[in-house]
């Protein structure tokens, strides 16, 4: 269509452009008040914290600003605050033995608070954010320690893991008795049903008891002792008591006999500062089983 | 071919006594193209110097050896004379490039959707990952991103200016294998893009992964797009250029500068898929973010607002509200929207100064955004009776309404000290989806709902019922999407902020990641109800197509499209 005079439209009071594409017409509407007056608004508004704050660039700097911002120097700043609230003690703690810090209160508190934060970035993937555990990974919360429960055992198990490489972790893994050909596939099962007896689980019928205990007297006392009670220095574990830490039904029991276990825990000296070890043992400690 | 038949009339032409028939250039030297660009991809396939390359070349030389084919056959099956720019003196519009690219987006919409409800329930069930490299996490989500932006978006963009350009302009598409070139090939684009995700080739810049070869072809198919859309507004019959034209024309020139800006890299071989940025560090950084943000503006507002334009006035016969203020809005919004990339990079090692600057072109688009939002909306009065009766025109305000919402969250967000807080956190990710899902989705699909039925000359919609439930499904699904976001992301970042008494860290993140899933359940669900309504929308499309009752009263004699 080609130019001509606007109509008026009997709806909005005003007149058409007198444009017209594929009958799509427009309004002369002029621009909305608020509208304007907003738009200038956010302009004023923009003019003005360019004058407060960095803004544009010059030839080799920038405008500064007149209240000479720096969002390097706020860091800083709070950086800064946050160092008065824990600074000093945290040098405090540093300095302080696992044994200081169980008698002192204030220490105490600070060493869990830090702990707590730290087990959660770094413990939670494995043991869960409640220290709860997962299959192959223990919980934190009872009184069940592969390697030791005081503070000062805990602290070691952090320190270097196990199984982690470190010169100084933890040793000594379950066997693969039926892979490395040691036991066969009846004598597992026969000794699976004696540690499933040992916390007083059900065996299957058939089951000899007697056999059992051979097996396991041959096989398995020498790391989880006489009567399973297990072994802390070979991070053996308790047989007889009811938690399990890949679990205790029968096939399970045969998978762990038969092809062994070894479950890494990785060495947190040198990734995590000794001041940040300390809390963590003692956060570890405090949640529930600690000796 | 069944499929092509849904695309193709013959066109007939105005009867002409023996015109001898012969190739047009274009015809004779694309094939040659072709066929050269066939024989390097066999040779770039045989040498290749990784797996997914040589899968590429192989794709392009299939690509070109059917292209040679179509443009042969084509020549052919077609009469001497081209199809005539103008029948009984009115033009002969090109429909077939439009149909195609409107088939491709409810095609790639569903796809893109269906990623996405994916990658949504993989974060809320991360075991749906099933630890396989294809379709884990990190690939499937540029899938999803690209699918419903690029693939989505981008073919509803295509077929939508190539419809309102000519009809605004009232003349013939320009070029006769030219728009079916930009069409296919962008498509064929979007193929590499894609697959190369799931293989593992990205040069990860957000919302700009595929790698330099996919990015070459992309822009020789953009400037045949510009090119076609120009030459059609300059032979265009009416005096003026139409609001909806501006806007197409400022997203066409606009996303090629971005390409061509953030995209300049140096394949580490010429036979590989793998290349490096020219830039790196903090340059690399605010290019990507410019070209990103701009992505958002041009792409997915300048581009959709040209849908508005066209769409609303015409589905609601009233017209537009204001002149003026197209004007006025348009130009704020092309000068201020190029600034706004940085405060994506707030409280980075980016300088202050250019933070600053992001932000307060942030603030002053809030403005020129709406001005959009008004005229769009303001064009129902005297047809507001209308939203009762027809859910296509209802879908169409609505979008228009969740515009206005996001382009005042955004302003908001860009605020330094609400970045703070929202930065990172989920509520980005909701803020993204109320523009994405509710402007973008909603006017891509009313706008679908009208071009359909006018592209295949049928007199309306299969059924209107069905397009309210899609309508109220969808809608549903966005308000739950969308608040599972903003409480998630609030919490969220409330979580990492809170300090203890003693000066420690609250929660740790896993504690906050803990806190985050029954939002992301309640997200899921959201995006399944989106999903659902586009199910039933491509039903209700298809069906159109297949049964619709054909329109009478055309000014071209055109064959069913059966």
């Amino acid at each position: 269509m080609t130019d001509h005079q606007g109509e008026f439209d009997s709806v909005t009071g005003r007149s058409t452009t007198g444009h017209e594409w594929d009958g799509i017409k427009e309004l002369n509407t002029p621009l909305p008040r608020w509208w304007v007056i907003t738009f200038y608004l956010t302009i004023v508004w923009a003019i003005g914290y360019w004058i407060i704050y960095p803004a544009w660039p010059l030839i080799s700097s920038n405008t500064r600003g007149v209240l000479g911002y720096s969002s390097r120097a706020d860091v800083a700043v709070e950086l800064a605050n946050l160092d008065k609230i824990r600074g000093d003690k945290m040098v405090a703690l540093g300095a302080a033995s696992l044994a200081d810090i169980e008698k002192d209160p204030a220490l105490l508190a600070l060493a869990r608070a830090k702990g707590k934060t730290v087990f959660g970035d770094n413990c939670a993937p494995c043991h869960g954010s409640g220290a709860a555990g997962a299959k192959g990974f223990p919980n934190l919360n009872d009184d069940d320690w592969l390697w030791g429960g005081t503070l000062d055992q805990i602290m070691q198990t952090i320190q270097f893991g196990a199984r982690s490489g470190h010169a100084k972790t933890h040793e000594g893994q379950m066997l693969a008795f039926g892979k490395d050909g040691v036991l066969k596939g009846d004598e597992i099962v026969m000794v699976a049903n004696y540690v499933r007896s040992l916390s007083g689980l059900p065996t299957r019928t058939g089951y000899d008891a007697a056999k059992g205990e051979k097996i396991f007297a041959d096989n398995c006392v020498a790391c989880h002792g006489d009567g399973g009670k297990g072994n802390q220095e070979l991070g053996a574990p308790n047989l007889t008591d009811k938690i399990w830490l890949y679990g205790s039904d029968e096939a399970t029991l045969i998978e762990t006999i038969t092809n062994g276990r070894g479950g890494v825990m990785p060495a947190w000296e040198g990734r995590l500062d000794p001041a940040t070890i300390k809390a963590m043992a003692v956060y570890v400690h405090s949640l529930g089983g600690g000796k | 071919m069944v499929f092509g038949s849904v695309f193709f009339q013959r066109e007939s032409a105005m009867p002409q006594l023996s015109i001898s028939k012969s190739m047009t250039s274009g015809e004779s030297g694309l094939a040659a193209l072709f066929a050269v660009t066939a024989f390097l991809c066999v040779i770039a396939a045989a040498k290749a110097l990784d797996a997914p390359f040589a899968f590429h070349a192989s794709l392009g030389a299939l690509a070109s050896i059917a292209a040679v084919f179509f443009i042969i056959n084509n020549y052919y099956d077609r009469p001497a004379a081209l199809p005539a720019q103008e029948i009984n003196g009115r033009p002969n519009y090109n429909m077939g490039p439009i149909k195609f690219s409107s088939f491709m987006a409810m095609f790639w919409g569903i796809a893109g959707f269906l990623v996405g409800l994916i990658i949504a329930s993989q974060l809320a069930w991360p075991v749906l990952n099933f630890d396989l490299p294809w379709i884990q996490f990190g690939r499937l989500r540029p899938l999803h991103t690209s699918a419903v932006i690029f693939a989505f978006g981008g073919n509803v963009l295509l077929a939508t200016s190539f419809y309102v350009v000519q009809k605004s302009c009232h003349v013939r598409l320009a070029g006769y294998l030219a728009p079916w070139f930009v069409v296919v090939g962008y498509n064929f684009f979007i193929l590499i893009a894609g697959t190369g995700y799931l293989l593992g080739v990205t040069q990860s810049k957000e919302y700009a992964e595929p790698e330099w070869y996919a990015d070459l072809w992309l822009t020789i198919v953009w400037v045949t797009y510009l090119l076609v859309f120009l030459v059609t507004i300059i032979k265009r019959k009416e005096p003026h250029i139409f609001v909806a034209n501006w806007f197409y024309l400022a997203f066409i020139v606009t996303i090629a500068v971005l390409h061509l800006g953030n995209n300049p890299a140096l394949p580490v071989s010429f036979l590989g898929s793998k290349s490096y940025i020219a830039w790196g560090g903090i340059q690399d950084a605010m290019f990507q973010w410019w070209y990103g943000h701009n992505a958002v503006g041009f792409f997915l507002t300048a581009g959709f607002l040209a849908i508005m334009y066209y769409f609303i006035p015409k589905r609601a016969e009233r017209p537009i509200y204001s002149y003026r203020l197209s004007i006025i809005h348009f130009w704020a919004l092309i000068f201020l929207y190029i600034w706004a990339g940085p405060h994506h990079l707030h409280y980075t090692a980016l300088p202050d100064w250019t933070q600053t600057l992001g932000m307060t072109f942030s603030i002053m688009l809030w403005m020129p955004s709406w001005g959009g939002m008004i005229n769009g909306l303001m064009t129902l009065s005297g047809a507001w009776d209308k939203l009762r009766t027809d859910p296509v025109l209802r879908m169409l305000v609505v979008s228009v309404a969740f515009y206005g919402m996001s382009t005042f969250e955004g302003p908001m967000m860009s605020i330094k000290v609400v970045n703070s807080l929202s930065h990172y956190t989920d509520w980005t990710i909701g803020h993204v989806h109320s523009g994405a899902l509710g402007w973008v989705g909603f006017v891509s699909f009313g706008a679908l709902y009208c071009l359909v039925p006018w592209a295949w000359n049928r007199k309306g919609l299969y059924s209107l019922k069905l397009v309210n439930w899609h309508f109220w499904i969808a809608t549903l699904g966005i308000v739950l999407y969308i608040s599972a976001m903003w409480v998630s992301g609030i919490l969220q970042g409330l979580m990492w902020r809170a300090y203890t008494s003693l000066g420690f860290l609250e929660y740790s993140f896993i504690e906050t990641v803990e806190a985050m899933h029954p939002f992301y359940v309640i997200r899921a669900a959201g995006g399944a109800l989106f999903l659902i309504g586009a199910l039933i929308m491509a039903y209700n499309l298809w069906m159109t197509v297949r049964v619709g009752e054909q329109e009478v009263q055309m000014p071209v004699a055109l064959q069913p499209a059966e």
